[in-house]
């Protein structure tokens, strides 16, 4: 089996064998044990020469985004197992989230490794439809009203997505004829610019509206927040780093097909458009949330449209900027839900104002939190930092009316992270809940979160020259 | 093949008729009558998908057609009358947006798509532009009925029916690739959601599928 494959199919082997799990312990452990192995196996997509195996391709675009999902995959699993015994689960509900879990992986693995437009819709679904049972899988009426509104937002956006992949295997048909290749990326990617401009410039506005809805764009967003603070509270992690970059990978990808003819109407400022407007309104409705988990959601909100705003400005230096974005935010911000998650926990409450003075009562979280959040709104010396300067050098290059808006959002929110932060971690600690999560758990929500500020600051001081070679090799992909 | 051919007329009056069950659907104001269209829609569609199977001597969609018949016309609205029946909903089509106003905003949407389609696809042979425009029609009237629409069936009717006109276009592109294995996955989601109601029977949680009772449980409150 190709190792793309094997990438695929050994979460979704993992899931079989988590459905016959009964027992919370044995289950969450046999979790770990199945993404430790899926994230030992990713590591030798270093080894690969890449290329295209059929349905499935290994790039360098890809490459770091798998390599990131599987490691967040298995810190999360970590997490979880600390996690689970608040959950409450019955019986049904532990299978259900367990495999749902690893349906998920699987799925989001073959949505960044596959070639083939048909397939990367079909796992951007199974992802999709994963992620709506692992949200709904307490049965709240807040769970399910999230649930809802995550399957008719996001059915409507990945059915928009298929109407432009129709739309660009039309275009493409002259040329490549019947047969699978019609819808493989890397054909398109060569023959697009012989393709009819008018029919790519439709499959752009659908793909991008389509995979936006996905990636949490604004105003296509509404689903995110509630999605992401009422499923369990591992799942808001892998929600907000893994799924959000599958769905914004799918766009850099149809932008590079469109962006390869040159008499289509250029993708790059509909990107830059989208983008801004996350931005200024994620940056703005951060100041007005009052629970904690919607918080870290709208902030999502406002770095995936950062990051679309560097791929839609284009150019070696702005695509390496948005890949490290994606890269920097997926794991500051999982370490930000793993710590806000437990926080959650031991005060029985997610609002802002139930959470406070972490770092007196419990300093290893407390500050965890505090440098996670300090990441999370661009602090040097994190990666964010990094990607969001370069973001914004290149912007002042290339158009220099972005600079106050830009400065304005990332000024705005950065303030509202801060002003969160000293609510949650400093001033006077609030009661803790009477059941609060037993001690031990402490060391598998401290490992992931210190871990994941460990990685996210070393990406921004000090590339390892292998990494840096590939993300540059990467960012010359979106065009 | 152009106007006055067999193949084109089949497959135009096919395509002409789930456009038109579409604005049915805007119309009705009781929900059975919503699911009575929404089967009808299913039939034209299995047709249309065998029809291009004929003419493209495509025999993978003749599976398309069946799967399409099987599930569209029977089993869903099936289910959906089950749900119905045993959840004791309501029977009566909850708009936001009046019968009047929707049918003259889809009559708008079906211009739109017929402006968009049209001039960029000159070049394509003229079934390929005019399906692709019955079906960009019949999606965009599926996206309007799933906003104008309040009850929760409805909008999982909406989105049934903008899959329609997703499959009518994948049919309709002669030589389409995964044209089964994409039908077949976009269905999983309505059955996946059909089954969800059933099996959590989420009437008990809320004293109404209406899903104007869900904004209550934003989370945001206090």
């Amino acid at each position: 089996m190709p190792l793309s494959w094997a990438l695929v199919f050994l979460p979704w082997a993992g899931a079989l064998l988590l459905a016959l799990l009964r027992q919370e312990r044995p289950a969450a452990l046999a979790n770990i044990a199945v993404s430790a192995a899926s994230f030992v196996l990713s590591l030798a997509l270093l080894a690969h020469p890449g290329g295209n195996q059929g349905w499935t391709h290994i790039d360098a675009l890809n490459t770091p985004l798998v390599l990131l999902s599987f490691l967040i995959g298995l810190t999360t699993a970590v997490f979880s197992l600390g996690a689970i015994g608040a959950e409450r689960f019955d019986a049904p509900r532990l299978r259900a989230y367990h495999v749902a879990f690893q349906v998920f992986m699987g799925a989001q693995a073959l949505a960044l490794l596959a070639d083939n437009l048909g397939i990367m819709w079909v796992a951007i679904e199974m992802a999709t439809l994963a992620s709506v049972l692992i949200v709904a899988v307490h049965g709240t009426p807040a769970a399910i009203e999230a649930a809802w509104k995550l399957f008719i937002l996001c059915g409507v956006g990945i059915a928009l997505a298929l109407f432009g992949t129709i739309i660009l295997y039309l275009a493409a048909q002259p040329f490549v004829g019947h047969g699978d290749n019609g819808l493989s990326w890397a054909v398109l990617y060569t023959i697009a610019e012989r393709c009819d401009p008018g029919l790519l410039n439709l499959a752009f506005v659908f793909l991008l509206v389509g995979y936006g809805t996905k990636a949490g764009l604004v105003p296509m967003h509404s689903w995110l927040p509630d999605a992401e603070a009422e499923g369990p509270i591992a799942i808001s992690a892998v929600l907000s780093g893994l799924l959000l970059n599958a769905a914004l990978h799918a766009v850099i990808r149809a932008k590079a097909i469109v962006g390869a003819h040159p008499e289509t109407v250029a993708p790059g400022p509909f990107l830059i458009a989208f983008g801004l407007a996350s931005l200024l309104l994620a940056a703005f409705a951060l100041w007005r949330r009052r629970d904690a988990r919607r918080f870290f959601a709208w902030s999502s909100i406002e770095h995936m449209g950062l990051a679309a705003l560097a791929f839609g400005l284009g150019g070696p230096v702005a695509n390496l900027a948005g890949l490290l974005h994606m890269l920097g935010h997926s794991l500051a911000k999982s370490a930000v839900f793993f710590a806000v998650g437990h926080a959650a926990q031991l005060k029985g409450s997610q609002k802002i104002a139930d959470i406070g003075g972490l770092t007196a009562t419990n300093p290893g979280l407390g500050w965890g939190l505090a440098l996670g959040i300090a990441a999370v709104a661009g602090f040097p010396p994190f990666s964010l930092f990094a990607s969001e300067f370069l973001v914004l050098t290149d912007a002042a290059a290339t158009r220099w009316w972005l600079i106050a808006p830009l400065g304005l959002g990332l000024l705005t929110a950065a303030a509202a992270k801060i002003r969160t932060m000293q609510a949650l971690c400093l001033g006077d600690a609030t009661p803790e809940a009477e059941d609060a999560p037993p001690l031990w758990t402490d060391r598998t929500t401290l490992g992931p979160v210190w871990l994941h500020l460990l990685l996210a600051l070393l990406l921004g001081l000090a590339l390892p020259a292998p990494l840096s070679a590939l993300l540059a090799a990467a960012a010359r992909i979106p065009g | 093949m152009t106007f006055g051919q067999l193949p084109y007329d089949v497959a135009h009056l096919l395509g002409g008729g789930m456009l038109l069950i579409s604005f049915v659907l805007l119309y009705q104001r009781r929900v059975g009558a919503v699911i009575n269209a929404l089967a009808l829609q299913g039939v034209l569609l299995a047709c249309a998908a065998a029809w291009q199977g004929h003419v493209q001597s495509a025999p993978q969609l003749y599976l398309t057609a069946l799967i399409a018949l099987g599930a569209k016309a029977v089993l869903i609205p099936l289910a959906l009358r089950t749900l119905l029946r045993r959840l004791d909903l309501h029977r009566t089509v909850e708009t936001a947006l009046g019968v009047g106003p929707s049918l003259v905003a889809g009559v708008a949407l079906v211009a739109l798509a017929i402006l968009v389609v049209l001039p960029i696809t000159a070049g394509n042979r003229a079934i390929a532009r005019e399906d692709l425009a019955l079906a960009l029609s019949v999606v965009l009237l599926g996206m309007l009925m799933m906003i104008t629409r309040r009850n929760a069936i409805l909008q999982v009717v909406g989105l049934m029916t903008l899959e329609n006109g997703l499959i009518l276009a994948a049919v309709g592109v002669a030589g389409m690739p995964l044209v089964v294995e994409l039908s077949t996955a976009a269905l999983v989601m309505v059955l996946l959601v059909v089954g969800g109601v059933f099996v959590f029977q989420i009437r008990e949680r809320f004293d109404t599928v209406d899903i104007g009772f869900l904004e209550r449980h934003r989370g945001e409150s206090g």
